[in-house]
C-alpha cells in the first residue's frame, strides 16, 4: 500500500514534468502522455527488471521496453530520468537544439534507455518481436514490453506483427495498447473504426487482458497478471483503457491536447491540480 | 586489354546463399530472415542446416525489417532476404527509422534487382533501389558483379558493424573474379589500366564493361575499367585519380540514371575535377517483360552501348 502511494506520487511528478517540458518549447504531445503516466510509472518503478545506471543496447537478462507510439516521448523521458537512466535536469533540454531528448525517441544521440527510433507508427511491435526472439536464442528468460496507441492500430504492420508473434509463439512479449479512443483527426470510431479490438487480437491468437490504465492498482495488477501469462505459447496483449489528458480536468477526454502545448495560464492551472510530490527539474 | 575468362556462368544470388551457409557455420550470431522467397534467395541450405536461426516471416516485409532491427538490438547479425523491390521501396520507412536512423547491424540482402529479373516485368524490376538506399545516412550500399564477388561481399558485410544494402540478381552471368579474391568494402577494383577513358561499372554491368574494353582496344582505344562494387561509401580517390589520367568517363549500371552510381560519380567529379561524362543506365522509364538479354539490349545496357558512349565521351574531351 505504501508503495502504491509512492508510485502515485511519482506519477504526479511525471505529469508535472510532461506539462512543463511541452510548455517550455510550446510543442510536443501532452494528451497521450498524461493518459499513459500510470502505465509507464508502474512499468519502470514496479514491474521491469532493469539496471538504469548501466544501460546496454542488448539489455541481456533485463526486461526491455519499446515505445512504439513515439510521440509519448516526454512521458518516457521523464520516467527514464526519474528512474536514474540520465540526470533529471536534462529534461529541460527536451526538443531543443543539440539535445539527446529528441522530439521523438532516437538512438543517434545515445540517450540511455532508448534502443530504437520511433515516431513513424506501427514499427515497434516488429522490433520488439525481434528482440524477444533474440532473447530466446540467447537463453535469456526476461521479457519484452511495448506500448502502442489505439490510433496506431490503423497501421498494417501492426497486424503483420500480430500474426507473426502468435504464429511463432513469441510468448516472452507483453504488448499494451493505449485505448483512449482518440486520434489526431478525432475519435477513433470516426477516423477509422477499430471494431472489437479484443476479438481481433484473440482471433490473431494472442492472450488478451484488459485493464484500467488510469488506476495505479489496476495497472500493477494487470501487468503482474500479464507476466504470469508469459511463456505459455501465446504473446500477451493488454487492452488498456485510458483517458487522454488524465489528471488535468480541462485536458481530460478530448483529442484537442494530442499535439498542443499549454500556454502560461493553462500550465499554471494544470500544475495547480498536480501538487509537487518530488522536485521539479 | 587485360584478359578475363570464366569457366562457367553462375547467378550472384547463389553466391549470397553459399556465403550465408558458410557464415552460419562460422558465426553463431548470424540469423537469416526471409519473406516467403527462400528458394529464390538461395537461403534454403542455411534454413536446412540452421532451422533455429532461420526466421520465416511470410509475405510481410515491413514486419521482417522491424524484426531484423530487434534481433540486431539483441546482439544478432540478421540478414533479411527478399527481392530488391520488396527490400527497399516497399519498406523504405521501416528501413529509414528502425534500421538506418537507429543504426542497426542489419544486412539487407536483395535479389532479383534490375531488368535482368526478366519475364516478371516492371512490377518486380526495381531500378530505383540504389538511389533510395544510398540516400540514407549510415547505410552502406554494395552491388557485386558475379558469383564469387557476391560470396566474398556477403562474408565481408558480416564482419562490419552497421546497416548494409547488398544488391544482387537472378540470372546466370560470367563468374570471372577469383574465388578467393579478397573483398574490401569501399575499395574500387581496377580491372584494366588505360589512358583514354575510364569506365566505372557496378553489378552485372562490370562484365559488359570488360567486353566493351575489348572492343575499344580493337579500335585502338585504351579504356581504364573500374569495378565500383561499393556505391556507398564511394571510393572517391580512386575515381579522381583515374579521371586525372583519362579525362573522361562512362558510367554503367543496371539502374535508373537518376539516383544511381553515375549520379554519385558526377557529384564527385563536379566537386573535384569536372570532366565529360556519358551514362549507361535506364533513362527514366520502367522496364517490361522479356529475357534478360533482350531487356539489356532494348534499354541500352549492353557492351555495345558502353562502347558507343566511350567513343562519344572521348570526342567531348577538350
Amino acid at each position: 500500500m505504501h508503495n502504491l502511494m509512492n508510485l502515485e506520487k511519482t506519477a504526479t511528478q511525471v505529469r508535472r514534468d510532461v506539462l512543463r517540458m511541452v510548455h517550455a518549447v510550446q510543442s510536443g504531445h501532452p494528451g497521450g502522455a498524461l493518459g499513459c503516466t500510470e502505465f509507464m510509472v508502474a512499468l519502470y518503478f514496479e514491474i521491469m527488471k532493469q539496471d538504469p545506471g548501466n544501460f546496454t543496447m542488448e539489455g541481456s537478462n533485463e526486461d526491455v521496453f519499446f515505445l512504439s507510439n513515439g510521440h509519448l516521448s516526454a512521458l518516457w523521458y521523464s520516467v527514464l530520468a526519474r528512474k536514474g537512466y540520465f540526470p533529471v535536469e536534462e529534461l529541460a533540454t527536451f526538443r531543443k537544439i543539440n539535445t539527446r531528448l529528441q522530439g521523438h525517441p532516437a538512438t543517434a544521440e545515445g540517450l540511455p534507455g532508448i534502443r530504437v527510433a520511433s515516431g513513424s507508427l506501427g514499427q515497434g511491435l516488429s522490433v520488439a518481436i525481434g528482440t524477444a526472439m533474440a532473447k530466446k536464442l540467447n537463453g535469456d528468460n526476461s521479457l519484452v514490453y511495448t506500448l502502442h496507441g489505439d490510433g496506431e492500430m490503423n497501421e498494417g504492420q501492426i497486424w503483420e506483427a500480430a500474426m507473426f508473434a502468435a504464429g511463432h509463439k513469441v510468448d516472452n512479449l507483453i504488448a499494451t495498447i493505449d485505448c483512449n479512443g482518440q486520434q489526431i483527426d478525432g475519435p477513433t470510431d470516426k477516423v477509422m473504426p477499430l471494431g472489437d479490438l479484443k476479438a481481433k487480437w484473440e482471433a490473431f491468437g494472442w492472450d488478451v487482458l484488459e485493464m484500467n490504465g488510469n488506476d495505479m492498482k489496476s495497472v500493477i495488477d494487470g501487468l503482474n497478471n500479464a507476466k504470469l501469462r508469459c511463456f505459455k505459447s501465446k504473446p500477451v496483449v493488454i487492452i488498456m483503457k485510458t483517458e487522454m489528458g488524465f489528471g488535468v480536468d480541462f485536458m481530460q477526454g478530448t483529442h484537442h491536447w494530442h499535439g498542443v502545448a499549454p500556454n502560461d495560464e493553462q500550465l499554471d492551472k494544470a500544475l495547480s491540480q498536480l501538487p509537487l510530490t518530488l522536485f521539479d527539474y | 586489354m587485360k584478359e578475363y575468362t570464366f569457366t562457367e556462368k553462375k547467378d550472384t544470388r547463389s553466391g549470397f546463399g553459399q556465403a550465408l551457409l558458410e557464415l552460419g557455420r562460422s558465426n553463431p550470431l548470424v540469423v537469416a530472415l526471409c519473406a516467403d522467397l527462400t528458394g529464390s534467395l538461395k537461403m534454403d541450405a542455411f534454413e536446412k542446416e540452421f532451422p533455429e536461426r532461420f526466421i520465416q516471416t511470410g509475405i510481410a516485409e515491413a514486419n521482417m525489417m522491424g524484426i531484423a532491427a530487434g534481433l540486431a538490438i539483441g546482439g544478432k547479425i540478421p540478414f533479411t532476404g527478399t527481392f530488391a523491390n520488396f527490400s527497399t521501396g516497399r519498406v523504405y520507412d521501416q528501413i529509414r527509422q528502425s534500421i538506418a536512423y537507429s543504426n542497426k547491424n542489419v544486412k539487407i540482402a536483395a535479389s532479383h534487382a534490375g531488368l535482368t529479373l526478366g519475364e516478371d516485368g516492371a512490377t518486380h524490376q526495381i531500378l530505383e533501389d540504389i538511389g533510395m538506399m544510398k540516400m540514407l545516412p549510415n547505410m552502406t550500399v554494395i552491388n557485386p558483379c558475379d558469383y564469387n564477388q557476391t560470396r566474398q561481399a556477403t562474408l565481408a558485410v558480416a564482419q562490419m558493424e552497421g546497416p548494409v544494402y547488398l544488391r544482387f540478381g537472378r540470372p546466370k552471368v560470367p563468374n570471372f573474379t577469383g574465388a578467393n579474391e579478397p573483398f574490401e568494402i569501399g575499395k574500387a577494383l581496377r580491372l584494366n589500366e588505360g589512358k583514354d577513358v575510364t569506365i566505372f561499372a557496378t553489378g552485372h554491368l562490370v562484365w559488359e564493361a570488360i567486353l566493351a574494353g575489348k572492343i575499344l582496344a580493337e579500335k585502338g582505344i585504351d579504356a581504364e575499367i573500374i569495378n565500383l562494387h561499393t556505391i556507398k561509401p564511394l571510393d572517391t580517390s580512386a575515381i579522381i585519380n583515374s579521371v586525372k589520367k583519362t579525362g573522361c568517363v562512362v558510367t554503367a549500371e543496371e539502374h535508373q540514371i537518376n539516383g544511381g552510381l553515375g549520379d554519385s560519380i558526377n557529384q564527385v567529379l563536379a566537386l573535384n575535377m569536372p570532366a565529360p561524362v556519358e551514362m549507361v543506365g535506364v533513362n527514366d522509364e520502367f522496364g517490361e517483360s522479356g529475357t534478360p538479354e533482350q531487356l539489356m539490349k532494348k534499354y541500352g545496357l549492353s557492351a555495345e552501348n558502353i562502347v558507343e558512349k566511350a567513343i562519344k565521351v572521348i570526342s567531348r574531351k577538350s
